[in-house]
């Protein structure tokens, strides 16, 4: 159960160091595996149709879907594989060290039942909803905006899946249906901005201005 | 210090004689899954004996600086040997010893390096600033997982963090962290391959083979020596971690040690076959992301003790 918390943190890390757009998504679909698995590794999971369910919807939507979708925007788009970061690999990756302390010192204040997973899931779960909001920031394409959001989104599902006992429907509908309306909207501005103006730079957005 | 002459004379043994064994098992590893032959397991052995009985040189401009660096790199080395436990209690052990070990390593480093600068060579003038500036960042990240070692065991001598079968742990998140890092720092340290190419014929790539070019003779064994230990020592330390060693040494104990190493030699020559040289712009990022790895074990360790 550990282990696939801690890989969970590791792969966001690896989205905050990789150069590239592919090892990015690749990433967040291991991420996604990680994450769904989770709910299977509790106590009485298999006999818990909600916890089942959980589990196997999301890796569907986490592992296989968005990344096909994600990877077939990448190909259909023609967007180059640099991830273009605003702020340099080696200090995103600095950064998140720093976010992940954040993340831990933070943890202390949240006195939440995390019953039947490990208490490290509270501050993994912060540390992954930071990461998410640095790569939302530091990278300027938008398709790795998509990305972040997805690392992010990844962080409230671990919170989430604490509550499944407690309120499973809303859990999962809150989980996916956020997520698939995310990327879809995503999905269709990457290729609104493309057909635009050529290029997936949101900074280039920041110029828009209202006609006189 | 420990009472036990038979236990500190095996261990001297040990440390003294089978390091360049794993530095050839290593090279035949890599000459394995390359598909070629390869030297003999023993090479490096007849590799030492060569250069002994060869004759040195010195470069002109050099001062004795040069003349006296690979016996103190080596020492230091040796020394920072006694206490790391293989079986049991080190040779030498005390509260706080955890940071002289890491500090004799340094010492063997800085001498490289004053060498390096000492023989007026600009190759190893370069070879040296680089090997200062990965050292710096490799170094946070190993002293990082010493913390996590002191903070997890409750003591700072290596001998007692490294004697947990009394304890704890076993296969716990931590460790396999720690293993991740200490791996990524021995190949740092040791210039293997994602970070360093130790068998580069080019000097503008070279790292820590650059550093010793002037080197010759005796000088040059007691280098490549000491470079074994050191690749010895952190094998030891990476492998007592996922698998801590014997409380007494015995025939069985040194025999399962040795197959850990050999082990864990194999698994380092499978890595270096697998992956390619990063770019040198791109090592101080491998470093960086190494160290956060480090600091993600020892947060997990901290916060598994409710601090």
């Amino acid at each position: 159960m550990e282990w696939l918390l801690i890989g969970a943190l590791l792969m966001a890390f690896a989205t905050l160091g990789s150069a590239r757009l592919g090892s990015c998504i690749r990433a967040v679909a291991l991420q996604g595996a990680c994450l769904s698995l989770a709910p299977l590794c509790t106590v009485g999971a298999l006999a818990d149709p909600h916890r089942l369910f959980l589990a196997t919807a999301s890796f569907l939507i986490k592992t296989v879907a968005i990344p096909a979708l994600l990877f077939k925007s990448l190909r259909q788009a023609k967007i180059q594989q640099a991830v273009a970061p605003t702020i340099s690999l080696h200090l995103s990756l600095l950064g998140g060290g720093g976010l992940l302390v954040g993340a831990f010192l933070a943890a202390g204040n949240f006195s939440l039942p995390t019953d039947p997973y490990p208490p490290l899931i509270v501050p993994v779960a912060l540390a992954i909803i930071a990461v998410g909001f640095f790569l939302l920031i530091a990278r300027t394409k938008a398709i790795t905006q998509v990305i972040g959001f997805l690392v992010l989104e990844n962080g409230v599902f671990l919170f989430g899946i604490t509550l499944l006992g407690e309120f499973p429907l809303t859990v999962e509908l809150g989980v996916f249906l956020d997520l698939l309306v995310g990327v879809f909207v995503m999905g269709i501005m990457i290729h609104h901005i493309n057909r635009t103006f050529d290029h997936v730079d949101t900074k280039a957005l920041t110029a828009l201005k209202d006609s006189e | 210090m420990a009472s036990d002459p038979v236990g500190i004379a095996i261990h001297c043994a040990i440390l003294l004689v089978l390091p360049p064994f794993f530095l050839g098992l290593i090279a035949k590893t890599k000459a394995f899954v390359a598909g070629r032959k390869g030297a003999p397991l023993l090479q490096p052995y007849f590799d030492l004996g060569k250069l002994v009985r060869k004759g040195m040189v010195y470069s002109d401009v050099a001062s004795w600086i040069v003349r006296i660096a690979p016996v103190i790199i080596l020492v230091a080395i040796v020394s920072a040997g006694l206490f790391l436990p293989l079986f049991g209690k080190a040779p030498i052990h005390f509260e706080g010893d955890i940071i002289l070990f890491a500090y004799l390593l340094a010492v063997g480093r800085f001498w490289t390096l004053l060498a390096a600068w000492d023989v007026g060579s600009s190759f190893e003038g370069m070879g040296a600033s680089r090997e200062a500036t990965f050292g710096a960042l490799s170094e946070l990240a190993f002293f990082l997982s010493l913390i996590v070692l002191v903070l997890t065991s409750h003591s700072t001598s290596l001998t007692e963090v490294f004697y947990w079968k009394l304890t704890h742990f076993g296969w716990q998140p931590v460790f396999l962290l720690l293993f991740v890092t200490l791996f990524l720092t021995l190949l740092a340290e040791n210039s293997r391959m994602p970070v360093d190419d130790p068998t580069t014929h080019l000097e503008l790539t070279m790292i820590h083979e650059v550093m010793i070019l002037d080197y010759s003779g005796v000088d040059l064994g007691c280098i490549l020596y000491g470079a074994g230990v050191k690749l010895f020592l952190f094998m030891a330390l990476a492998v007592s971690l996922l698998w801590p060693p014997a409380a007494v040494w015995s025939g069985s104990a040194v025999a399962l040690f040795f197959c850990k190493m050999c082990g864990m030699a194999v698994l380092i020559g499978i890595v270096e076959s697998v992956t390619a040289r990063v770019r040198l712009v791109k090592v101080p990022q491998l470093l960086i992301a190494n160290f956060v790895i480090a600091l993600f074990a020892l947060l997990v360790a901290v916060s598994g003790r409710g601090i």
